[in-house]
């Protein structure tokens, strides 16, 4: 009976995926309690600090989505939640940078790492755009100068007709709805990217070793 | 090439872990940074400059907003004969000789500026109105030869108009309706009506500014308050906020090219910068595989800051 379950077992793709996850992700991986003793560098809290940062964008965002528009100009808790929001993006970015300039001078992307890299550098695009669309979605004068402006760079490359940054409710609907999604998937995968390889060991004391990626 | 030696060849201490709480970690970061983010959202707020309205614009600046108007109406405008999206104009259509993705895309936003600013707001308004009827009327039954002889001498005469209680005045002269149009026009936006007639479009919600943002866009009124915030392309307005507040500071690369040759000072800089810039980003992308650009870290040793523990206990090991 056992054996004829084992057999089953082996074609299932439910049984095979968790296989590999538990070969190339285990719980002492996911959540480490130990790390090589380089780690205690400050270099690897831009990396945490963005992610914290992260969450409290969503989280003021979220906030502020669910009030509505009108709420972060007419009220002061919305304007106070629409301050939180503002901030919190700008110390994302902050963070975001320092740990992308952090990385590169650890040129991270080393045995094996260049996915991981690659991600982030996505993430970085993506978090821009999303911004973009946070910076038109303001409502205010800003928003109209940067729309105004902006138009001619995306119709220069002809999506201005599909992407249009005059039209606050596409604005709206892809900062609040599309792009945190794609940006908190990307994060994720990030992370379990780093998570599945570990922090890359410090560059080797030889200047006549090539830095290698792979 | 040399690949990367073993940790075992390199004889490093890989072995060696510390006590490290993950979860931890990431709740003081939470917690840390909230403290930050509610310190400036306390202290400092956030910028929130009153959008423009045409209202606004009109009772500010008449003169410009019935220059605008009559630009519009002659097709002189910016937008006139900006191009796709919104027509089939030449002025704003940027390319690479024969490379011109805003020319293959074509017409998605279509704007046809006269009607939709002017005439079709004059006669969704005119209701009563037979004076302003007729003027429409004499105006649209005109040649295109005499229609454009009214607009140039409007155009002239407003270069020196006179503002009072609102209203614009020019000197007597053949303007055809014109006049006449254009007041009731400034009327309209005045009261607030014009915000609302340009935006709709036979459905009661409405969330695209498209139409009231170009023709505000094609006056002057709108880009000297930019100018004042220090918003415009020379001032590196796209990475700047209003007032003091720091704004899209991670796009100073793509802002930084407009400031410099020789992309200030073509008429297609927006599609070179764009261009400029995937570039850039496919290379940031692809650091890992394009020799030289992955090698910097190694010729800039900064790593040896970031890892000095590492390379301290290393070298005292050697010892």
């Amino acid at each position: 009976m056992s054996t004829h379950v084992t057999n089953e077992s082996g074609h299932s793709w439910t049984a095979a995926t968790r296989r590999q996850l538990e070969r190339r992700l285990p719980w002492e991986n996911l959540l480490p309690d130990r790390q090589p003793f380089w780690v205690g560098s400050w270099v690897y809290v831009f990396g945490v600090v963005t992610i914290a940062a992260l969450v409290w964008v969503i989280l003021s965002g979220t906030i502020l989505a669910l009030f509505g528009p009108q709420w972060w100009h007419l009220s002061s808790a919305g304007r106070f939640f629409n301050s939180l929001h503002f901030w919190s993006v700008q110390v994302f970015f902050v963070f975001m940078v320092l740990h992308l300039w952090g990385q590169y001078f650890m040129a991270s992307w080393r045995e094996g790492r260049a996915p991981t890299w690659m991600v982030g550098a996505v993430t970085f695009g993506v978090s821009i755009v999303a911004a973009f669309t946070g910076y038109l979605s303001q409502q205010n004068f800003d928003a109209q100068w940067i729309a105004v402006n902006a138009k001619d760079a995306v119709n220069s490359i002809g999506v201005g007709g599909f992407f249009n940054v005059l039209n606050f409710g596409q604005m709206y609907g892809l900062h609040v709805m599309l792009l945190p999604i794609g940006i908190t998937v990307l994060v994720a995968l990030h992370i379990v990217q780093v998570r599945m390889k570990g922090v890359v060991p410090p560059i080797a004391d030889s200047n006549a070793v090539t830095i290698k990626g792979r | 090439m040399i690949t990367q030696p073993t940790p075992a060849q390199r004889d490093e201490p890989v072995a060696r872990t510390i006590p490290y709480d993950l979860l931890k970690e990431i709740a003081i970061a939470m917690v840390v940074s909230l403290v930050v983010i509610l310190g400036f959202a306390m202290f400092l707020s956030s910028p929130d400059v009153p959008s423009v309205t045409i209202q606004s614009w009109s009772a500010a600046d008449p003169t410009d907003f019935v220059t605008t108007a009559n630009d519009e109406l002659a097709g002189a405008s910016t937008t006139a004969d900006y191009g796709p999206p919104y027509n089939n104009g030449t002025g704003s259509v940027q390319s690479i000789g024969p490379i011109s993705p805003q020319s293959w895309a074509g017409v998605h936003a279509n704007v046809d500026q006269p009607h939709d600013f002017v005439i079709n707001p004059l006669k969704q308004a005119a209701g009563n109105d037979s004076e302003l009827t007729t003027a429409i009327g004499a105006y649209e039954a005109a040649s295109a030869d005499q229609q454009g002889k009214w607009h140039d001498a409007y155009a002239k005469a407003l270069q020196d108009a006179k503002v009072s209680n609102g209203q614009v005045t020019v000197a007597s002269g053949d303007y055809g309706p014109i006049p006449l149009m254009m007041s009731r026009l400034l009327q309209l936006a005045q009261t607030g009506a014009l915000d609302g007639l340009l935006l709709s479009n036979n459905h009661f919600y409405q969330t695209d500014y498209t139409k009231p943002l170009l023709f505000m866009n094609d006056g002057g009124y709108l880009g000297g308050l930019a100018q004042d915030q220090r918003l415009t392309g020379t001032q590196w307005g796209m990475m700047n906020e209003t007032g003091l507040y720091p704004g899209q500071t991670w796009l100073w690369l793509y802002t930084l090219w407009y400031q410099v040759p020789p992309f200030n000072a073509v008429s297609n800089a927006d599609l070179l910068v764009v261009l400029t810039m995937v570039i850039l980003t496919l290379l940031l992308m692809l650091v890992p595989l394009i020799p030289g650009l992955r090698d910097i870290p190694r010729w800039i040793p900064i790593y040896r800051v970031i890892w000095r523990g590492y390379y301290a206990s290393r070298s005292q090991g050697l010892k």
